[in-house]
């Protein structure tokens, strides 16, 4: 039910955008993400655009356990 | 950019390694083993798909929660969806997940077989074209689904009424999550330590929604996503909490979630929805929990348009459900479980639903 | 809960409900009976000694035309798939039409086509047929049975109970195609994209891996309902062996991964017509691999995991993360009508 795919705008029509998943394509309105632009990411959810999906978070998982490893071996913990 | 966080199978390892020392001294603080609980389908099927619970040792005790609307959608309440699905004049669309949950008088897949009209579909949009294509007929949307779909049926209503179509009406079953969590913590049924709060509920309510659980009952919350990575991120960062001492709500999902949520979601949701109380299968009433059609609304409310009264539903004798869905037991502590209880012959819906929690244990059942 | 007083589509799903329905509505057929025969085809040995491959079965797929194919094409492919199953050529179809009264005559000569088109790709014929033509509304369109027999050239033994520990599992090609097709025509697929059936007859396939692996080939199975999941499942069932595969090294393409991410599909018990999956002996396996890869039809082809163990029946998957899930039979009615 929280199923959301993600995905990239590469046209809008008429207040619905057609988003690219994976080489295939969904139609999804934008009535709950209005602001979204051709070229920026969405999640889909039942039909709809849920959020835009930000680029600059985009890595950020993984670039936070990098760090805490790299803290860890500056401070000269070891790492658990 | 993909937007995901797709890690190596080394970067899991070490983000394992990381989770399992922490949870050690997470344990040794508390003096016993780490409660964490998520709440979310997806997050269970994730969990269960990428072995998690078995990566984090015995150290950690990861429940799920009340995270599956369709789990949570009282036995009484299918009745009703069964019992619209058999009339003659009445189509009863649904999102695929229900057509096999069990209410007190069997499922919907049976009342198809019976004759009665279901219809699956992806979107609550196609209810609106159902109800176009088939004007001499009444479509019911059955409302399952937490905040994550009930901006969707909002949009769903409010384009009925743009179209001025007379023969759709909507069974809501909607809830919203956060309530249900304090209702949890409150009846101290399950130690807490943490929760692992849903992702796309999240995108739309905002990561600022769980601060009353932290600060009110003082259990860390951190906010999900769906890949290993950063569902392994979101506990790392929760047993760092507890190790700490803290109490606070993080939010490991930043790339779609953000503090406040987004706020067309939540004024489409709350243009047409009241907040009401509702009966959580397997938990009971829980106030402010539902969403209810707003009196201006009212018109497209299938209750009032068929005259209908909630029923009692019941749940099978045999069936834990509820205790799974409280955070009670595992899956696999169920004694139904693989036996009596199977996909093919669910006694509950946590078996049956494809985002119940013991649906996705059997299905991702480790070797 | 109560037991089911009706048959529900999840009978027809080719998962465990369906062995259910076989194995005890239908046990009155005997012990012998044909229906639960595990393999593709039944093998019949004539007082010559030459084995016949003999098969059949029905298709009542909607809706009747879908990208990549029709029923007809389905009819003469699964038939001839499930011979080659067994190592057979084909060595001629029967051809029976359910038809309901006002079905286009158009639609049912285009149908006659791709049964004709497909017997020259398989290079096969149908030697005899039955028509009947019922009242509206008692038949979807048209409902197809086809049969087909084979000659198992001498040597060859292939069946699923002949897993040998070691034994590498291949297929050739991504799965879960032929489910998203049908999905597409039926306008269940909430995506637009080039979701087409993989629907093939695949015995020139056979026959070419059956060259390259001289005798150590042995088992193929038809993957159909059930996909790769009821596949593998039976076949572990059949040996009583430990099949394992690595998730990952499962081909899918891009387009369906989104589909099934989307929908919350497995592709691996999404139904297929024009994919098997073989058990071929280590040593020969990159023989196997390599003339595989060299038919158009398997191009694709993929070494996606071994026979661990005889011993235990299950099926097993090695996880991304590293941790190894059971792969079951998938349970009941996931697609209607698929084939």
């Amino acid at each position: 039910m929280c199923l959301a795919v993600p995905g990239r705008v590469e046209a809008i029509e008429e207040s619905v955008a057609v988003v690219d998943v994976g080489g295939a394509t969904v139609r999804a309105r934008l009535d709950l993400c209005p602001d979204a632009e051709p070229g920026e990411w969405v999640l889909v959810h039942a039909g709809f655009a849920l959020e835009k999906v930000d680029e600059e978070y985009a890595q950020e998982t993984l670039a936070l356990f990098a760090e805490l490893d790299e803290i860890k071996a500056a401070l000269g913990q070891e790492s658990p | 950019m993909s937007g995901l966080p797709k890690a190596t199978g080394q970067m899991l390892e070490r983000m394992v390694a990381d989770c399992r020392g922490l949870a050690a001294k997470a344990a040794d603080r508390l003096g016993g083993r780490v409660h964490l609980m998520e709440v979310c389908g997806t997050h269970s099927h994730a969990i269960a798909r990428a072995g998690i619970r078995s990566l984090l040792g015995e150290a950690v005790r990861l429940v799920s929660g009340p995270g599956c609307p369709v789990c949570v959608t009282d036995a009484g309440q299918i009745d009703l969806c069964l019992e619209l699905a058999s009339r003659p004049d009445t189509i009863l669309a649904t999102f695929g997940d229900m057509v096999r949950v069990p209410g007190s008088q069997g499922t919907l897949a049976e009342t198809r077989a019976r004759g009665g009209s279901v219809k699956v579909v992806y979107s609550p949009m196609e209810a609106v074209k159902a109800a176009q294509e088939a004007p001499d007929r009444q479509v019911v949307m059955a409302g399952v689904g937490f905040e994550t779909t009930a901006p969707t049926v909002a949009c769903m209503v409010r384009e009925a009424d743009r179209l001025g179509l007379r023969n759709l009406s909507l069974l809501s079953a909607h809830k919203v999550v956060p309530p249900a969590l304090r209702a949890l913590v409150a009846a101290e049924e399950v130690a807490l330590h943490g929760f692992i709060c849903p992702g796309h509920v999240s995108v739309v309510i905002g990561s600022n929604a769980y601060r009353s659980i932290a600060d009110e009952y003082g259990v860390p919350c951190v906010v999900a996503g769906f890949e290993p990575a950063d569902i392994l991120l979101a506990i790392r960062m929760l047993l760092q909490q507890v190790v700490d001492g803290d109490a606070k709500v993080e939010n490991a999902y930043r790339r779609a979630v953000t503090p406040e949520g987004n706020r067309h979601a939540v004024e489409a949701m709350d243009s047409v929805f009241a907040v009401g109380e509702a009966s959580w299968r397997g938990i009971g009433i829980i106030p402010g929990s539902g969403l209810l059609l707003r009196e201006e609304w009212s018109a497209y409310d299938a209750m009032r348009r068929f005259a209908l009264s909630a029923p009692e539903g019941y749940d099978h004798p045999a069936c834990h459900c509820g205790e799974i869905l409280r955070g009670a037991r595992l899956p696999v502590e169920c004694p139904a479980f693989g036996s009596a209880c199977t996909p093919a012959r669910p006694l509950g819906p946590c078996m049956v639903s494809s985002e119940g929690a013991c649906a996705a244990e059997h299905r991702y059942q480790a070797a | 809960m109560r037991d089911l007083e009706r048959v529900v589509l999840g009978h027809g799903g080719g998962g465990r409900l369906m062995q259910e329905l076989i194995g005890d509505c239908l046990s009155v057929l005997g012990p012998a009976n044909g229906l639960g025969q595990p393999n593709d085809a039944a093998c019949v040995e004539l007082p010559s000694r030459e084995r016949l491959a003999f098969t059949t079965d029905s298709f009542v797929v909607s809706p009747l035309s879908f990208p990549g194919g029709d029923v007809g094409r389905l009819a003469v492919c699964g038939t001839v798939n499930d011979l080659a199953a067994l190592g057979a050529q084909p060595l001629g179809l029967s051809l029976g039409l359910v038809i309901e009264e006002g079905l286009e005559l158009e639609t049912l000569a285009q149908i006659t086509a791709s049964i004709r088109g497909a017997c020259e790709e398989a290079g096969t014929k149908i030697l005899t047929g039955d028509t009947k033509v019922v009242e509206r509304g008692a038949a979807d369109r048209l409902f197809i049975n086809t049969a087909g027999v084979g000659l198992i050239a001498p040597g060859v033994r292939l069946g699923g109970e002949l897993a040998a520990e070691g034994d590498r599992v291949i297929i050739n090609g991504p799965p879960a195609d032929h489910a998203l097709a049908i999905l597409a025509a039926r306008e269940e697929l909430p995506l637009q994209g080039d979701f087409r059936s993989d629907c093939a007859p695949l015995n020139g396939l056979v026959a070419a891996m059956l060259d390259a692996g001289d005798g150590s080939v042995h088992t193929i199975r038809d993957l159909t309902r059930g996909g790769l999941a009821a596949g593998l499942n039976e076949i572990a069932r059949q040996s009583g062996a430990h099949l394992e595969i690595v998730e990952d090294a499962v081909p899918l393409r891009p387009a369906a991964r989104a589909a099934c991410d989307l929908l919350g599909y497995d592709p691996l018990t999404m139904a297929n017509e024009g994919k098997i999956v073989v058990l071929v002996a280590e040593d020969r396996a990159a023989a196997v691999l390599a003339a595989m890869r060299a038919h158009p039809l398997g191009q694709e082809t993929a070494v996606i995991g071994e026979v661990k163990a005889l011993g235990e029946a299950r099926v097993t998957a090695r996880t991304a993360l590293g941790p190894t899930r059971i792969v079951d039979l998938p349970s009941g009615e996931l697609l209607p009508r698929i084939c």
